[in-house]
């Protein structure tokens, strides 16, 4: 049992990351949601801004963390054009190799239909996943600075969930893709 | 029974809040947060139409990638973030103590993120291949 050092990063990128922006993602909806008059008391106000806080904080860390390490460290190794401009050296694989790309591997049709996981798959999960960070980074401020004055302000509490469910389905669509991609062909 | 003032116009009566002593706060940085986000939002939708659009842009945004194999998507991610973070910090410097609309601010935040996002899905960017 081993992993190279492409597949840890691809697991810290989608899984390890992707799981803690998810587990932040469901503590902060459902702790907004309840976040009502005539629903918590003041004690509890205060008890549960603390929580509130730090999924918020967690979940714009990770986003950040993910486009991040998604584009810098993972996507250059996805992109490699090492088969030729006509794919040549991807003949015959059913996996992406040495001298094969993932992008290459998709693009070569080598194993089937694969090309538009990248025309499409790819090229929409590489830029509208980074609508995350920015969502996720202003519902976590917009909580910050209001804090508990969002029990009252219904409008502005529906708004913060709007953000923060927008920037969850930028997520889903980069995580979605991100792993059918790495089935069809996987970076290793 | 104590209850809150309804300064705002979203504000409802939340009597536990009291307790709580809470000052209030202006709308103007939670505008900046609004806007912000979408601003970000469309300047990646953008930009991703324009590399597909010109072939200069591209080559022009393939530069911030310093060498890392990234390619075009290194310039609009890092421009896109910038627009983010530079319009984040001067609005919420221009509002810091203003009450400002914020309907108006979320309108306009959604409107912005709405075109990006049309700008970054591949059926509509790949219309303005070059």
């Amino acid at each position: 049992m081993e992993l190279t050092l492409r597949e840890t990063w691809a697991v810290i990128h989608g899984l390890v990351l992707g799981t803690l922006y998810l587990l932040a993602f469901a503590g902060a909806l459902a702790g907004l949601w309840s976040l009502r008059p005539g629903l918590v008391t003041a004690a509890g106000i205060k008890e549960r801004m603390t929580r509130l806080y730090l999924g918020f904080a967690v979940m714009a860390a990770t986003a950040w963390l993910t486009v991040i390490s998604g584009t810098w460290v993972v996507y250059p190794w996805y992109r490699e054009k090492i088969a030729g401009a006509d794919f040549a050296k991807c003949a015959g694989l059913d996996l992406p190799s040495a001298s094969c790309s993932p992008r290459d591997f998709l693009l070569s049709n080598v194993s089937g239909e694969t090309e538009r996981w990248h025309e499409f798959g790819m090229e929409w999960k590489e830029h509208v996943a980074w609508a995350a960070p920015f969502l996720a980074t202003s519902a976590f401020l917009l909580v910050l600075y209001y804090g508990p004055r969002l029990t009252a302000r219904t409008w502005l509490r529906t708004t913060v969930i709007v953000m923060l469910v927008g920037g969850f389905a930028a997520a889903v669509v980069g995580g979605a893709f991100g792993a059918f991609i790495n089935k069809v062909a996987p970076i290793s | 029974m104590t209850t809150t003032s309804t300064q705002h116009h979203d504000e409802d009566i939340a009597p536990e809040l009291a307790e709580l002593h809470l000052e209030d706060r202006p709308d103007g940085p939670g505008a900046a947060m609004m806007i912000s986000a979408g601003l970000g939002i469309f300047v990646l939708g953008f930009l991703t139409v324009l590399a597909e659009a010109s072939a200069g842009a591209k080559t022009w945004l393939q530069k911030w990638e310093w060498g890392q194999g990234v390619g075009a998507l290194a310039g609009k991610t890092t421009l896109a973030s910038l627009a983010y973070v530079v319009a984040l910090i001067v609005l919420w410097v221009i509002w810091r103590a203003k009450d400002v609309n914020l309907k108006m601010a979320f309108c306009v935040g959604l409107a912005l993120g709405i075109l990006g996002a049309i700008g970054t899905y591949p059926t509509f960017f790949q219309k303005f291949a070059s």
